[in-house]
């Protein structure tokens, strides 16, 4: 028997408060008052359960309790009587099991939540509030905004949801690609939003959470499965990312023995399931070269030639200039720095900072350090975290003692 | 019902490129068509074009008196250049039939959702 304390209760919070609010919501019709019902199941919570135990199915006491509370709402206010005949005519006497989650409506939610009518802000924001169960407060650290920003922000979306009816369904099998791609996107953006923040952990967890439950929910939808492996893979490597200091760690210097195994083998079996379906999208082929990687003993052991192929395969169906950046990269394991060096010459990426830091380290492989230095400083001006700007400074120190070891032999 | 208003944005000065009789002609019976559809799916509130903004007057209150003036209201670059009002169960509904107007007039469509009133 666990010990019932607020440790367990929140993470069981975590957990179960998007399929109550979800399921409420499809009671109701109401996100506010499915919210509000929630927390004070949850409050009710804190007081009961470390007293009483466990109830047996802690999910489905919360969906109950908050539907009763809704329900004490609505008859409290005249209006809400009058929607209550409406909505919820014989749904008092359900049992919790009958009142439990319905499958879909997580799923309903998070279409909801990531409709094309709001802007990706309020997507986040609003799938990390409502399924996530963050606290407004939560995700405004995690996007660095002030809470009352955060909180104006989420009012404004949920009353657009209500004014302009977006409605709360899972989209039919024709609108499904333009729908889905805004949902996967608000998870892949949770989790890299939850690479430089100090909430990282959770939105990082969070992220692979949701889209573990939609894999589940939408099993046939290949770039799904896509998404959920290239965020392990990515995960994997978590503990080896991070120096010592606190300043990051690139690829190829990681100590590979302290990622994830666990974690790679469930990435790299989706990804052997997504090669069978042979559907291939944008999230699978980058769930793929993560997979080579995590296959190497090495960066020297390290399939480039195959890293490539799949790079060549994503720039064709999605040919942005970070994808040809990444690729470019590629080419110069592959074909040598002088190579990938004049293919960044084409790009258009002057204000991010990865260019500026793959720039650098092509022109210090060529043996220009003075060109290095400059490029690494402006990487490191231009770098969105303490931990990258940390380890461009290092490689600035570097190469500048290089740097300037030649232009004093150059001038004396 | 939800109402939305689906309201045509039109750039001032800017001479749309000129088209042929025959375009003109076709485009104008794709309009009819898309009305037809709107109608017949129950979705048809009223819908009209709008002549160019150097037609339009303001009329406002200023210093207790109401004083008519050449409009129109807002100055922009882009002005009012007709609208649908429509019925459509959700939003999802009311963006397919305006991408449907989109693409019949290649200018893009906002899409206002009208305050529901009593019964409405």
């Amino acid at each position: 028997m666990p010990i019932v304390d607020d440790a367990l209760i929140g993470r069981i919070f975590r957990e179960e408060s998007g399929r109550s609010v979800a399921t409420l919501i499809r009671i109701f019709g109401d996100i506010d008052l499915a919210e509000d019902a929630v927390q004070e199941a949850f409050a009710l919570a804190l007081r009961k359960w470390p007293v009483e135990g466990l109830p047996p199915n802690p999910g489905g006491w919360i969906t109950t309790t908050a539907r009763n509370r809704a329900i004490d709402h609505l008859r409290r206010e005249s209006r809400g009587r009058e929607l209550l005949g409406l909505v919820v005519e014989g749904t008092e006497e359900t049992s919790e099991e009958e009142a439990g989650p319905v499958q879909d409506d997580r799923l309903r939610l998070i279409f909801t939540c990531c409709h094309p009518a709001l802007s990706t802000e309020a997507q986040i924001a609003l799938t990390l509030r409502l399924l996530g169960g963050l606290t407004t407060d939560e995700v405004a650290r995690a996007f660095l905004v002030t809470e009352p920003t955060m909180a104006k922000r989420l009012v404004r979306a949920k009353h657009k949801i209500k004014a302009a009816h977006i409605p709360y369904r899972v989209p039919s099998e024709a609108e499904l690609p333009d729908r889905l791609r805004p949902v996967l996107a608000v998870l892949y953006l949770t989790y890299n939003a939850g690479t430089g923040g100090p909430s990282g952990d959770g939105l990082r967890q969070e992220a692979i959470r949701l889209a573990r439950s939609i894999v589940s929910l939408m099993p046939d939808e290949a770039e799904v499965a896509g998404l959920l492996a290239l965020l392990l893979l990515t995960e994997s490597r978590w503990p080896a990312r991070f120096a010592a200091d606190g300043s990051l760690v690139l690829l190829r210097d990681q100590d590979r023995t302290v990622w994830d195994r666990t974690m790679i083998q469930e990435g790299q079996a989706i990804v052997r399931a997504c090669l069978r379906r042979n559907r291939a999208g944008p999230y699978q082929i980058q769930a793929a070269i993560n997979a080579v990687h995590a296959d190497a003993a090495s960066i020297e052991a390290t399939e480039w030639s195959q890293v490539l192929t799949l790079y060549d395969q994503l720039l064709a169906i999605s040919p942005t200039p970070v994808v040809a950046l990444n690729r470019a990269i590629a080419v110069g394991e592959v074909q040598g720095p002088r190579a990938a060096l004049a293919l960044l010459d084409d790009l258009d990426l002057a204000d991010y900072h990865l260019f500026h830091a793959a720039r650098a380290d092509l022109l210090r492989r060529l043996g220009r350090p003075a060109d290095a230095a400059r490029a690494y400083a402006r990487a490191a001006d231009l770098a969105p975290s303490d931990a990258e700007r940390a380890f461009l400074f290092g490689r600035l120190d570097e190469v500048g003692r290089r740097g300037s070891e030649r232009s004093e032999a150059l001038r004396s | 019902m939800p109402r939305y208003l689906l309201s045509v944005h039109m750039a001032d000065g800017e001479a749309r490129e000129a088209m042929t009789d025959e375009q003109m002609q076709h485009s104008w019976q794709e309009i009819q068509a898309l009305e037809t559809d709107m109608k017949s799916a129950g979705a048809w509130v009223f819908s009209g074009r709008l002549h160019d903004a150097d037609t339009a007057s303001v009329v406002r209150v200023s210093g207790g008196e109401v004083v008519t003036t050449d409009g129109p209201f807002v100055e922009a670059k882009e002005h009012l250049g007709g609208f649908y009002i429509i019925e459509a169960a959700d939003l999802d509904a009311a963006l397919g039939w305006a991408s449907k107007v989109t693409r019949t007039i290649s200018a893009p469509i906002e899409v206002w959702p009208f305050v529901d009133t009593a019964g409405g």
